[in-house]
């Protein structure tokens, strides 16, 4: 069988949108993470398949992907920091415990 | 194209920056804790010196076409590094309070940060340069947001910043994935000559415009400002609601001019719907609201609107006006929040009603008297600057043909005007309920009392200075021609 450019752009856009639906829907804070972490992946998986199959000669999409990894890496960080400081005010990261600002 | 050493110099904008940067740094670690008072000089003057360098125009393409300046994009950046002046100089009394003085010189350096990531994004030629830029403004920007990490609010506020903004820029970085598919490139300068009528391409704009306005907080994406902007510590909300938000438009102007520029005529309308719903919905917001930061994050969801009527109008002009605007729009909200905090440090460091600032006008009569004239230029009342800028704005849409969507700014500004007005209201004319008295007289000391007179004059003489639109009007045509 051959796997063209649609099976792989399939699964990318249900990652995506399974993200979508998490980051609405999930009840933890660290779930809402993981919900995006799966919307970023989804990204690089499209550039990573763009590049191979439309542009093989040269190397952008692939490039891009690096930095996207890279730069979701920083972010996690980032967010898993602040999260630990609402865990240490509040001794829970749902969020329903987030709701002191109204939103 | 040179591609000897010396041309890594014509970044100066950013190396400046970058140095700055790193000299906070150090000096943080090893002055002495005796000698931390004079980080906030340190910091103002080097700050002040950015501006001048920046004032420089230049134009420079370099590695290979990722990173173009030009004559324009540097005014800008100079515009915003007065900004961030100005919220350095209004940040003593809060970054001296003892629970956060330690923490001075993170502020500093994760502020600057962040206006690098901006300069990197005004100056991009290339997405991946551009998307590198986003993210250094927003990452830090968390953490700034979170910076007062005993405070509940603020902590709350850092997650829901950095959330939201992943999520953002989730949905841009899947735009630029499509557009790199239809495209094989991300060069700016080769995309805008390979667009074709294609519906992925259509699809990867609508996606971008998502991802940015979410950074600009337009309506139907504006669900994280209200939470954010009343959490964070008062002085980064200042500095959230202008020179961020400043930033995304201009950036935005740039690339819908220069890259999407053959598809005006759909997003010429996506984003006229937006505009009418960012101003309408951001101005009924603000009625409902008490708070005053809350209200001011609303305020600014409309102000973000204007802004981007003048970003559509895809015109010199319109380029133009967005910068006009953003000026005088950066000392009038700054101007505001100067007040908001001092009042609130004064008050101990807790959030103050619209209800706390009644009398305010027989304690404070000065800081009440500047903060009406702030509120009147946000309003745009004649003779202060705010005025002139949205005047600009409107005859650049209408001049565009925009005419339904100046009208519905038009009647907005009305309602901006009552809400504005409320604020002064509660100041001059009400007095506080029984048994409460009004906020105590004092003096505010200091580098604010700097920020407080520079906005004071920006706000009274920025709009009669025809020589300053002219200037941008002149950089916004080489700008858009180049």
């Amino acid at each position: 069988m051959e796997l063209n450019l649609l099976y792989y752009l399939v699964p990318g856009t249900v990652m995506m949108f399974c993200g979508v639906y998490g980051f609405f829907t999930r009840r933890s804070l660290l779930a809402v993470l993981l919900s995006v972490e799966l919307m970023l992946n989804a990204v690089n998986i499209n550039f990573a398949v763009f590049n191979r199959f439309l542009f093989p000669d040269a190397l952008e999409g692939h490039f891009f992907s690096l930095f996207g990894i890279a730069i979701s890496a920083a972010e996690t960080a980032v967010a898993i920091a602040i999260m630990i400081n609402v865990y240490r005010n509040l001794n829970g990261i749902n969020t329903d415990d987030i709701r002191k600002l109204k939103g | 194209m040179n591609n000897n050493i010396f041309a890594v110099l014509s970044l100066h904008a950013e190396l400046w920056l970058m140095m700055v940067i790193l000299v906070v740094l150090l000096a943080d670690l090893f002055m002495g804790s005796l000698r931390k008072c004079w980080l906030h000089p340190l910091v103002c003057v080097l700050m002040a010196a950015q501006v001048i360098i920046n004032l420089t125009p230049d134009t420079r393409m370099l590695f290979g076409g990722m990173y173009i300046n030009t004559p324009f994009m540097s005014i800008v950046k100079s515009v915003l590094s007065a900004g961030t002046l100005l919220v350095f100089l209004q940040s003593d009394r809060w970054l001296s309070r003892p629970d956060t003085h330690f923490k001075r010189g993170e502020f500093y350096v994760l502020t600057l940060c962040t206006l690098l990531g901006m300069f990197f994004m005004l100056t991009a030629g290339h997405f991946l340069l551009f998307y590198l830029g986003l993210e250094l403004a927003s990452i830090p920007m968390a953490c700034i947001v979170a910076l007062d990490k005993y405070r509940h609010d603020s902590a709350e506020a850092g997650a829901k910043f950095i959330l939201s903004s992943m999520f953002s820029s989730a949905f841009l970085l899947y735009g630029l994935s499509f557009l790199y598919g239809s495209c094989g490139t991300l060069y700016m300068a080769d995309v805008s000559g390979l667009l074709s009528d294609s519906a992925m391409a259509k699809f990867a704009l609508a996606l971008f415009i998502a991802g940015i306005a979410f950074k600009m907080s337009l309506v139907p994406f504006h669900l994280w400002t209200a939470d954010v902007y009343q959490g964070a510590p008062t002085t980064v909300t200042a500095y959230l609601s202008v020179i961020s938000k400043g930033a995304a438009a201009v950036a935005l102007a740039g690339i819908l001019y220069h890259v999407f520029g053959a598809y005006v005529s759909d997003w010429g309308y996506a984003l006229s719907a937006l505009v009418m719903l960012t101003i309408t919905v951001g101005n009924l917001m603000a009625l409902l609201q008490n708070d005053m930061k809350r209200f001011m994050a609303f305020s600014s969801i409309s102000q973000a609107g204007y802004l981007l009527l003048g970003v559509m109008t895809n015109s010199p002009q319109g380029i133009a006006s967005v910068v006009f605007y953003l000026i005088i729009y950066i000392v009038a909200n700054i101007g505001v929040f100067s007040v908001i905090g001092a009042l609130e440090e004064e008050n101990g460091g807790n959030a103050l009603q619209r209800e706390d600032y009644r009398g305010l006008y027989r304690t404070n009569p000065r800081l009440a008297f500047f903060m009406t004239l702030c509120l009147f230029s946000l309003a745009g009342i004649p003779p202060f600057a705010g005025f002139f800028s949205k005047f600009f704005i409107f005859s650049a849409a209408a001049g565009a043909g925009w005419w339904i969507t100046v009208f519905v700014a038009l009647v907005n500004t009305v309602v901006s005007l009552y809400y504005y007005l409320m604020v002064v209201k509660a100041m001059y004319i009400e007095t506080p309920d029984e048994g409460k008295s009004p906020l105590p007289a004092f003096r505010v000391g200091g580098t604010s009392r700097i920020c407080m007179w520079l906005c004071f004059a920006g706000v009274c003489v920025l709009g009669l200075l025809s020589v300053i639109y002219e200037g941008l009007f002149h950089w916004a045509t080489g700008f858009c021609a180049g």
